[in-house]
């Protein structure tokens, strides 16, 4: 995919500058000429989309960062003080704080759109393995931002979570003691929280990098899963792509601004609002949205330390998933069976997401074991069984007669 | 090195010297590692709020009172009769960690216990539950009249900090 370059300089200084470092020799290549499949269709946009999330949250997250104490006797009234007193501090602090759920909103999506193409496939392992790895410093990212306003839901969100390395066995206390720097939640948590908040974002930044340059290697996949054979199958990223990716992103932005403007706490938790009391647990503890499937796999087994590998399970099957799908074809479009199985991962998912939000009682724990059961069943039984019992539906041989079809759309059946 | 493993007189002091500069560098990356994790333990000032006194009277049977040590609740209980012979009723073997209710108490009628829920740290309300002890509301464990895990995920009953009474009706807790 990565053939000749084709940047020319084009004056006395960008020719002088070629020679010394050949930065917008790299940037010409790599999003402007850079050659991409001509079928990509909107869900190829989240890439761009979650680039710019990235770049919100960074930008408002250090603009919030000048006017915040991370000290539990200042924290909370720091955090209102952005929201009363400074200008714009209410609008900047929504954005971060709905901009954290619209990071993994698109997040999803990416991920959901690898799962259905392939997209983990041979050559792209590394691409797929970089990309798990963001979304977990996300989860980290997420998990100790939301600590930092030291409400009620920050400090017993954190406190559960911390407990989570309790169930180690043997060291698991001595573990959670040196988290926590004290003997239970206190402000030598806050401080280490807020330092770690604020560097993994970066760590992020440069894994980013590493996940571009994995793709620009064997280059974008595509919704026919078929390798790109020559120039015909592609058009240069820019305009098409750019034009693409900034409709996309408009389209996503109006979905941004209605939250930022007319619902900015709907995605929180009213609790949030009470200062931290570390005497009163509140009566249901729930997490962010974007964490509720996991959530519901822990509480689903009756086990502290069961509970605890099988959370860790649910991602690290993730890392493996390039191996555990057998089938030759990588795009779902011709996996009739797989089709199927797909819809029902993603429907396993958001009823694990919905059991995540309810109490763990009664009927809702059975069903949290059942869906717990069929997500580990999709990674270790269904998808290394289908690729062996699944008939494909014919593949075109090219990405072009995916397209325009060869003369009759004989092939689509 | 090869070169030298060749030609040199001595290859073996050169493969000394080689392992032990090594051997120097990962023991003082070592070194120099530990401090960089220690710094995240308990420092000296959280570690010098040791223990605490706490004065039982005034606290009238059937009432809990609820004190911080270390950061965290300590339930104080001034059990009822019914409570105690509830929790001396119970067939110990059939407890997930298996205590006598008299290994949890000092005095009968006082129970003290660290009001961390074993499972993931929630703090359990009192006098509720199936087992009119105390009930975790995060995730549904259930303590008894003694603070023994009786159902629900939490693996250990809840803890008895280390306690003298000092008075008749005074604790040290720590």
């Amino acid at each position: 995919m990565s053939g000749e370059s084709t940047y020319t300089p084009a004056n006395g200084f960008t020719k002088w500058l070629d020679t010394r470092l050949p930065i917008l020799r790299l940037a010409n290549d790599s999003f402007v000429d850079y050659p991409t499949p001509k079928n990509l269709n909107y869900w190829w946009t989240f890439g761009g989309i979650l680039t710019f999330c990235l770049v919100t949250q960074i930008i408002t997250g250090v603009i919030l960062a000048m006017h915040y104490t991370p000290h539990v006797d200042f924290a909370f009234d720091s955090v209102e003080h952005i929201m009363r007193n400074v200008n714009y501090g209410w609008l900047i602090r929504y954005i971060h704080a709905n901009g954290a759920s619209m990071f993994f909103l698109a997040v999803y999506l990416h991920i959901f759109r690898g799962l259905y193409y392939g997209s983990y496939k041979a050559p792209r392992e590394v691409l797929w393995i970089l990309g798990v790895l963001i979304y977990l410093l996300m989860m980290a990212a997420a998990f100790m931002g939301y600590v930092l306003p030291w409400g009620q839901m920050s400090l017993w969100g954190a406190t559960v979570i911390t407990n989570l390395f309790g169930a180690i066995p043997v060291v698991g206390n001595d573990i959670a003691t040196w988290l926590w720097g004290g003997f239970s939640i206190g402000n030598p948590t806050l401080n280490r929280f807020f330092s770690l908040h604020y560097l993994i974002p970066f760590i992020i930044f440069g894994i980013v990098i590493l996940h571009i340059w994995a793709l620009h290697v064997p280059g974008n996949n595509n919704p026919s899963g078929l390798d790109v054979q020559d120039q015909k199958d592609t058009i240069p990223f820019h305009p098409y792509y750019t034009v693409k990716d900034g409709f996309a992103l408009s389209i996503f932005l109006i979905l941004f601004s209605y939250f930022v403007f007319f619902a900015p706490n709907v995605l929180g938790h009213a609790d949030n609002y009470i200062p931290a009391n570390p005497l009163v647990t509140p009566a249901h503890i729930v997490p962010e949205w974007y964490l509720l499937p996991f959530y519901a796999i822990l509480r689903a087994v009756p086990d502290k330390l069961g509970g605890v590998l099988l959370m860790f399970s649910a991602i690290f099957v993730m890392f493996l998933l390039p191996w555990l799908d057998t089938s030759k074809v990588r795009s779902g479009r011709y996996r009739p069976l797989f089709k199927q199985f797909f819809i029902l991962f993603v429907i396993d998912c958001l009823v694990l997401g919905y059991l995540g939000a309810q109490p763990a009682e009664g009927i809702y724990v059975i069903l949290a074991r059942l869906a717990t059961v069929y997500y580990f069943a999709h990674f270790l039984i269904i998808l290394p069984v289908l690729g062996l019992v699944e008939k494909p539906k014919n593949v075109p041989t090219s990405i072009s007669e995916s397209v325009l079809g060869k003369s009759a759309p004989q092939a689509a059946e | 090195m090869s070169e030298v493993h060749q030609t040199g007189e001595d290859p073996n002091r050169r493969d000394f010297l080689y392992l032990a500069t090594g051997a120097f560098a990962a023991v003082g990356a070592a070194n120099i590692a530990w401090p960089l994790i220690d710094q995240m333990n308990p420092d000296a000032s959280v570690k010098a709020l040791a223990s605490i006194e706490v004065d039982l009277d005034g606290v009238e049977v059937g009432q809990s009172v609820t004190v911080t040590w270390r950061g965290k609740p300590v339930f104080v209980r001034h059990r009822t009769e019914a409570e105690i012979s509830e929790a001396r009723a119970v067939d110990i073997t059939t407890l997930r960690d298996p205590q006598t209710d008299m290994e949890r108490v000092v005095k009968d009628q006082w129970l003290i216990m660290v009001g961390i829920c074993t499972h993931l740290g929630c703090v359990p309300l009192g006098e509720a539950g199936d087992f009119d002890g105390w009930f975790c509301p995060c995730h549904g464990s259930h303590y008894d009249t003694s603070g023994r895990i009786r159902k629900g995920p939490a693996p250990l009953n809840l803890e008895i900090p280390e306690y003298d009474f000092v008075a008749d009706t005074r604790i040290k807790i720590g």
